[in-house]
């Protein structure tokens, strides 16, 4: 976006009508007051050190998260040792793959429904379907679907039991929806020119959404895809309403065993989890930075 | 011409597929987040009974709809379910303002950073989104407790002789929710400042605003939509909120999410627990209206 | 305030005795080690309209920032009615600003956007009241005084943030590319009526733009920068006629360049590179300076076309072929090749009904222009 700078040097006339004035562009940053850099200390340091501590105790040797004695990795062992984490770990994997990659189906057709289809019937109330889940508390998105599939045990058979397959459909449910708001912001942004190109070219709206849309949109797919990958790992309210007396999913194992107290195998846990994202986000942003560097001459 | 041989043929297929566009994703939205409020409408004017479901059949066919009105009139006449409402209702609007107090000058900081710097910033508000909500609370069990870090501290600083209750009070609730949600906060609200017009406060202050009044006259109308978004995205889920009150509430911090939670898994009543729900849901109808308000007006600016 | 100032004095900045109202000295802003505007000098007087002309990123808008107070210079000082203007921010700065986007705050109606800067200053209501009313009738919004800035036009937009800036009574008015956004035909009416208030008024205006047009017509001065330094200061026919440099010659309009060397033994001639004949110029030019040769600038319509070669005296004469007409009512702009190759551009005005000389494609001239319209450029 401010990547204008280099125009300074630029000795062409043409004006850029409407653009901010260069000297802008290369304005520093504003001095800002005390208040609003120890805000933002505060505010980094609250969001953080409570992840820091929890990862520095995991490598504490003693049971007790108050005195060190000494470094050690037996917790990460412990855990490697663990099968009920592994199993429930297992199982939140393959229930995250199969939801997040249907919740980008659906989202994403949900997007092109919200973006591309113009009024339709019900369009209302379709958005606020689509929007509702990204703030419906938990425990109510939970109780309600397993009334549905309880009341669809009772009326067709199905679902015969609850576990995976339920879960996976709750998962798809608030996933897609974060992939809709992920998507259509894309679609929204993008330039519509290239659509009508395709179409002055003949290009018919299905084919055009397939040869041009969905390319120019995958990355959006992605980090939505990404997105419903760790809410489905992370759920455990709505996994607890849902889930069956044999499907306990990782958050639901974490749960039982943090709500008797500290154990600090979770730490090792947590700290793995931690350094996945951690590293994951960091090369997704140098990622992103490289990219935008690139393109910054290309644009204007 | 067109490249499709049969053009009748062809017109149908794209018939089919913005059919396939809006209905499909419409479908799955009715069935699986529609109907099921439906059901809990219905299931809360049953009564409870030992079986498999725990509830008088929604429809017999013999002896037609049967309805009680007794889940409500037990929420209305115990304390318990007033005491949670209203619990909750103060928990998260105190959070939502605790966030928005902490958030406001953080997005504003990140918003006024240079470009490099204010992407490194925003990483790390997202950063926690990406990680595990239920492993962020207990890492707060941690920090909290008797023996953890901040009574450590203060205890070492010599302010207090005994380690001071912090886990399992109101406190750590509060505490908690801002956590959590502070990054729900933070992203809208630095949406909107980032995107202000910078020469409207520059005009501002050109005509005689001093900083404090031009944050005050400008700066805090202009971003009244994100400073919306960002409460409504704080509010709504943790008025509901079952992780944060069960593992770092005492046994007073009755909030409606937990107390739910509890008729469900632990009494096993589910008509009362689907009437909890409902009512939690009539109470939440209007902040979801106002937000869903917002995004469609977001959509709007968007498509602009 | 200072009504008929400018019948007192017309040319104040020819004036010895006269006191410049705004005076900048070795103004100098850098951004990150890059100089925004690098070292500028500039004296203007009460009342002048005077602008500030140069392509994007010259470091004009960063020197109009500068006076704001937007920005804090790294060196160099700038004083507005004697008074230092160092160290004070903008909101106490007798400077007023109109912004390139308008700036008009969107949640404000038009009389609050225009009472703003009164509020600022803690006057009471029934006086802002007035005050507000007398410049909406002057920019004549007067209707508008309770629409919502979305409701109008760019014009009315833009005429709100003029009233806002100019309701403050400011010493000196800032104004950003004011025609910038505007359409054509609004362009020369917000000119004309920039210039009628700026007259009424006797407010002191800086206009910084990239238009030359704007300037040329607008501005009793006008200041060309390029890289944040000026390269000349003049009024708009001498910056025109007599420009200091090859940038400034070609920035307003069309000139002709022609690269020579100076005939040492005769002064007053130099021999065209690229067309190997001679140019006569002026012998008092500085042609000594110029070792490495110099530059003659030829504006268009002093050269005058025709089909015998001018014999009068002191004229520069060159023989070529039409290869471009343009015709464009009024006058004709003409692309004559010459014999070397080189390409020269005419316009003659169609004063006559039928001109004097019809020319057409292909058809042989002679072109002449006299000394003193040649320009040597050194720089």
């Amino acid at each position: 976006m401010q990547t204008d700078s280099i125009s300074l040097a630029r000795p062409d006339m043409q004006p850029v009508p409407n653009s901010r004035s260069t000297g802008l562009d290369l304005r520093p940053m504003k001095p800002r007051s005390t208040f609003v850099l120890s805000c933002l200390f505060f505010g980094f340091a609250f969001l953080y050190i409570p992840i820091l501590t929890m990862i520095a105790w995991s490598f504490n040797d003693s049971r007790l998260m108050s005195v060190w004695t000494g470094f050690s990795f037996r917790w990460y062992a412990a855990l490697w040792e663990n099968e009920q984490v592994i199993d429930a770990l297992l199982l939140s994997l393959r229930i995250a793959f199969v939801s997040a990659t249907f919740a980008t189906v659906l989202g994403t057709l949900a997007a092109l429904a919200m973006t591309r289809m113009g009024r339709f019937r019900g369009r209302t109330a379709f958005s606020g379907m689509l929007a509702a889940p990204l703030v419906m508390p938990e425990v109510i998105t939970g109780l309600s679907l397993l009334m549905l599939f309880v009341s669809l045990q009772v009326l067709i058979g199905w679902p015969a039991g609850r576990g995976a397959d339920t879960i996976a459909i709750a998962h798809i449910t608030f996933g897609m929806a974060y992939v809709a708001v992920v998507v259509q912001s894309r679609l929204a942004a993008m330039d519509r020119s290239l659509e009508e190109a395709a179409m002055d070219l003949g290009g018919r709206p299905m084919a055009v959404t397939l040869d041009i849309t969905l390319p120019l949109i995958a990355p959006a797919m992605l980090s939505g895809w990404l997105l419903a990958f760790t809410l489905s790992l992370d759920d455990l309210v709505i996994a607890s309403f849902v889930s069956g007396p044999e499907s306990s999913t990782l958050p639901m194992v974490i749960y039982s065993k943090v709500k008797l107290g500290i154990t600090p195998d979770i730490n090792a846990l947590a700290a793995i989890i931690v350094g996945i994202v951690g590293t994951g986000v960091a090369i997704a942003g140098w990622l992103m930075v490289r990219t935008a560097r690139r393109q910054a001459p290309a644009r204007r | 011409m067109q490249r499709g041989a049969d053009p009748v043929s062809a017109a149908r297929g794209e018939a089919l597929w913005r059919r396939a566009v809006v209905g499909i994703p419409y479908f799955w939205l009715l069935v699986f987040f529609a109907i099921p409020f439906v059901i809990i409408l219905r299931i809360s004017f049953a009564d409870p009974i030992i079986g498999a479901p725990p509830f008088t059949p929604l429809y017999d066919a013999e002896e037609g709809i049967y309805a009680t009105g007794d889940n409500y009139r037990f929420l209305a006449e115990d304390d318990l379910y007033w005491v949670s409402y209203l619990k909750s209702i103060r928990i998260a609007l105190v959070s939502t303002l605790l966030c928005l107090l902490l958030g406001y000058p953080m997005a504003y900081g990140i918003a006024r950073a240079r470009s490099t710097t204010r992407n490194l910033l925003l990483l790390l508000v997202i950063l926690p989104f990406w990680t595990s909500f239920l492993l962020r609370v207990y890492a707060w069990m941690g920090m909290l407790s008797n023996q953890g870090v901040i009574n450590k501290a203060l205890m070492g600083l010599g302010l207090t002789d005994g380690p001071v209750q912090f886990l399992y009070t109101d406190f750590a609730v509060y505490l908690g929710i801002v956590y959590s949600y502070l990054p729900f906060m933070i992203l809208p609200l630095y949406a909107t400042l980032e995107g202000l017009d910078e020469n409207l406060m520059d005009a501002a202050a050109d005509l005689g605003g001093r900083p404090r009044q031009v944050f005050f006259d400008i700066t805090v109308p202009m971003s009244a939509p994100g400073i919306l978004a960002g409460s409504l995205l704080v509010f709504i889920p943790s008025l509901g909120e079952f992780v944060i009150p069960s593992l770092l509430g005492g046994l007073e911090t009755l909030m409606i999410g937990k107390t739910l939670f509890d008729e469900f898994f632990v009494n096993r009543d589910w008509p009362l627990a689907s009437a909890v729900a409902t009512v939690l849901v009539l109470i939440l109808i209007l902040p979801i209206v106002l937000f869903q308000r917002y995004s469609a007006t977001a959509e709007r600016l968007n498509r602009q | 305030m200072n009504e008929g100032g400018r019948e007192q004095t017309a040319r104040p900045w020819e004036d010895p005795q006269a006191q410049p109202f705004i005076r900048i000295e070795n103004l100098r802003k850098e951004f990150d080690g890059f100089p925004a505007v690098d070292g500028v000098s500039l004296e203007i007087y009460q009342g002048e309209l005077f602008a500030i002309l140069g392509g994007s990123g010259c470091g004009k808008s960063t020197l109009l920032r500068l006076l704001a107070g937007f920005e804090t210079p790294t060196a160099g000082r700038i004083f507005i009615d004697g008074a230092d203007m160092a160290g004070l921010p903008p909101y106490e700065r007798p400077t007023n600003m109109m912004f390139q986007s308008y700036a008009v705050f969107p949640h404000y109606s038009v009389a609050e956007n225009v009472a703003y800067g009164l509020k600022k200053e803690g006057l009471d209501k029934a006086e802002v009241n007035a005050r507000v009313e007398e410049l909406l009738e002057l920019v004549q919004l007067g209707d508008f005084a309770r629409r919502k800035p979305r409701q109008l036009s760019g014009g009315q937009q833009q005429r709100v943030a003029l009233a806002r800036a100019l309701v403050k009574r400011p010493k000196v008015l800032l104004l950003d590319e004011p025609l910038a956004a505007l359409d054509k035909n609004l362009r020369e009416r917000t000119q004309f009526e920039l210039m009628n208030i700026q007259d009424r008024l006797g407010i002191t205006f800086i206009v910084v733009t990239h238009d030359q047009d704007e300037a040329m017509t607008l501005a009793s001065r006008i200041a060309v920068m390029e890289a944040g330094k000026f390269l000349q200061t003049g009024t708009p026919s001498e910056v025109y006629e007599y420009p200091n440099c090859r940038f400034v010659a070609d920035f307003f309009g069309t000139i002709n360049l022609f690269r020579g060397h100076p005939e040492t033994c005769a002064p007053g001639r130099v021999r065209c590179e690229e067309t190997g004949t001679m140019i006569l110029v002026d012998p008092d030019a500085g042609h000594d300076e110029a070792a490495g040769g110099l530059t003659v600038a030829v504006r268009p319509e002093k050269i005058r076309l025709s089909r015998e070669p001018s014999t009068q005296d002191g004229h520069t004469v060159m023989h070529g072929k039409v290869e471009d007409l343009a015709y464009y009512g009024n006058y004709s702009v003409y692309r004559i090749r010459t014999d070397s190759g080189k390409l020269i551009q005419v316009s003659s005005q169609n004063a006559g009904r039928s001109a004097e000389l019809t020319l057409e494609w292909e058809d042989q001239v002679y072109l002449s222009w006299p000394r003193e319209c040649s320009v040597v450029l050194t720089r």
